[in-house]
């Protein structure tokens, strides 16, 4: 079964920090936490595995 | 009594005359006579057993309520001989459709019926005072059930073995002495607020709409759901069809509203010319706010008191799950009161309805929890998902299955039932135990329509040795209705006279058969 990778999977990480704060750019708090919440959705489906999200997200809330 | 606090009449019983007696004593006696008591009764009638049914009103209310009746629930009121009817009078649908403000094509499409070739399809829309006139029909056909209309509990006494009921009726009061009470009186139920007991549970705050409305209106029979229309902004709407071209309109309000104001026709009208347009014909049939809750009690069984239906659990009706929740509880218990008072199970096979209808129950309730949830978003972090699953919905296939609007009511599984033989072989599909059988065409007709009122050995191209209270059917290796069980030559399945698997073998010995035999009758338990 595969884990939740919680060691460093990337590469470019001021690249994709950077990214993310700049897709926010313009709009409300409303429209960001919608933003948000696709990008979740979409990642969740990509990542396919219901054991790896429990486990993600029970490490976002942990942190 | 035929004007009771505004109830319109569907049809007139007027009120049974007492018995005559300060003390009458009966075998079983259900209490309310709403879709779930009568279908014990004829479920119990039709067994041979003497029914005594108490309704507190004289008349079969006309009002909308339950008008969505799933496959499952079909398959029941088959086996009590008035699904054709039920089927022949309602509008046949299997397909919802769920839209997102203006939008024409839908965001999220299903189907009740994957898998096709069934008798039944996956849901009847036909108003609950239908349902209740032809399981009328069915009971007064038979001279053992009794029906006491405008016969109202009163007290109730647990009793060592049985129940003892005060009644009262027109003429006076007597006592009904019972050897089982089942309350099938509804959400408001008498019978459990006289015993004192909890009924737990969440409140939603939200206020919905009915409009039942008389109209010519062309629209495939499907259930059409929207998010956010333009006839009205930010909340939600529901569109079904019933028959006499009665059509049911359901609109989210919010919480903080008059409700008196709300269904003022004025205001209702105003929803429904928004959303049909101005130059709409419809006459008015039943216009309402409804809240819901989503509760259950903790113990359906209470010595020899039973609850079913609304009285022991309570849904939103998106998912339709309510009714059809109901007629799984007295589908459960039906055969299994059967086999207690002909003493030929223990009365502890009761405690297993309990088990069987609150894991129903819970189901029920988490499904109608988590639509609630997505229609009604109850943090700004919730409706910021629920609104990113519709927004993904309109572009790509992988969100549309998140977007909720109701799941269904479908047959629900028993995954621990005590009554349960675990499977010992390996099984690649077919129906496990603790799911119903799949129904399938089966000779001229149709497998369900085989299975009767008990216990059935499904052989597939294998003869077996009879047992007492079993019957066996054959399949042909290879039929449909083998292939849906998963079933190859030489395997069996046993089936609970609800239609349930108890148990199967790829190659079944006799001692195997009469093993679950007993066990699926409460006579060996197992430990969970």
């Amino acid at each position: 079964m595969p884990a939740l990778t919680l060691t460093p999977n990337l590469g470019g990480h001021d690249d994709l920090y950077e990214a993310l704060v700049r897709l926010h750019d313009g709009l409300s708090d409303e429209q960001s936490l919608r933003l948000w919440s696709r990008l979740a959705l979409i990642l969740m489906n990509h990542i396919g595995d219901r054991d790896v999200l429990f486990a993600a997200m029970e490490a976002a809330r942990r942190s | 009594m035929a004007n009771v606090a505004g109830i319109p009449v569907y049809k007139e019983m007027g009120a049974t005359p007492g018995p005559g007696s300060a003390l009458d004593r009966v075998r079983v006696a259900i209490v309310g006579a709403g879709p779930v008591g009568l279908a014990l009764a004829l479920d119990l009638g039709r067994r041979g057993h003497p029914v005594t049914v108490l309704n507190r009103l004289d008349f079969v209310a006309h009002c909308s309520k339950a008008i969505c009746f799933s496959k499952r629930s079909l398959d029941i009121l088959d086996r009590l001989g008035i699904g054709d009817a039920v089927v022949e009078k309602g509008v046949t649908w299997n397909v919802g459709k769920v839209f997102r403000g203006a939008g024409e094509d839908p965001v999220y499409r299903f189907d009740m019926l994957p898998v096709k070739d069934q008798k039944r399809p996956g849901f009847v829309n036909v108003q609950q005072y239908y349902i209740e006139e032809y399981l009328l029909d069915g009971c007064r056909a038979l001279p053992n059930v009794d029906i006491r209309w405008g016969h109202a509990v009163d007290a109730v006494t647990p009793q060592g073995d049985g129940v003892e009921l005060a009644v009262t009726a027109e003429g006076g009061g007597y006592r009904l002495q019972a050897e089982w009470v089942v309350a099938c009186d509804g959400a408001r139920s008498t019978v459990r607020d006289r015993l004192g007991l909890d009924f737990e549970g969440r409140v939603f705050e939200d206020n919905f709409l009915i409009a039942d409305i008389r109209m010519k209106h062309e629209m495939p029979a499907e259930r059409w759901f929207w998010f956010d229309p333009p006839f009205n902004p930010g909340r939600s709407a529901l569109m079904h069809k019933q028959p006499d071209d009665v059509w049911r309109l359901d609109f989210q309000l919010g919480w903080n509203i008059d409700r008196e104001v709300a269904t003022r026709p004025e205001n209702v009208e105003t929803f429904i010319r928004a959303m049909l347009g101005e130059g709409i014909e419809f006459e008015r049939e039943w216009y309402s706010v409804y809240t819901f809750q989503c509760r259950r009690m903790a113990r359906f069984v209470h010595g020899r008191v039973v609850f079913a239906g609304d009285a022991a659990h309570l849904v939103s009706p998106f998912g339709a799950r309510g009714c059809n929740g109901g007629f799984a509880d007295a589908d459960n218990l039906g055969w299994k009161l059967d086999l207690v008072l002909n003493g030929n199970a223990d009365e502890s096979l009761i405690e297993t309805y309990n088990h069987e209808a609150v894991a129903t129950a819970d189901e029920n309730i988490l499904n109608s929890t988590r639509s609630t949830d997505f229609l009604t978003p109850k943090s700004s972090a919730s409706q910021a998902l629920r609104d990113a699953v519709l927004e993904l919905a309109k572009d790509h296939a992988f969100a549309r299955p998140f977007v909720n609007s109701g799941r269904l009511s479908t047959a629900v599984a028993y995954a621990d039932s005590p009554l349960s033989t675990p499977d010992e072989d390996a099984w690649d599909g077919g129906v496990a135990p603790g799911m119903p059988v799949l129904d399938a065409p089966f000779g001229n007709g149709w497998l369900l329509d085989e299975l009767g009122d008990g216990f059935v050995l499904l052989a597939c191209g294998e003869t077996h040795d009879p047992l007492p209270d079993m019957r066996l059917v054959a399949l042909e290796p290879g039929s449909l209705a083998a292939q849906r069980l998963g079933l190859t030559a030489g395997a069996a399945v046993l089936v609970r006279p609800d239609q349930y698997v108890a148990a199967r073998w790829r190659r079944p010995t006799p001692a195997a058969i009469s093993a679950a035999l007993r066990r699926a009758k409460g006579e060996i338990q197992c430990q969970h």
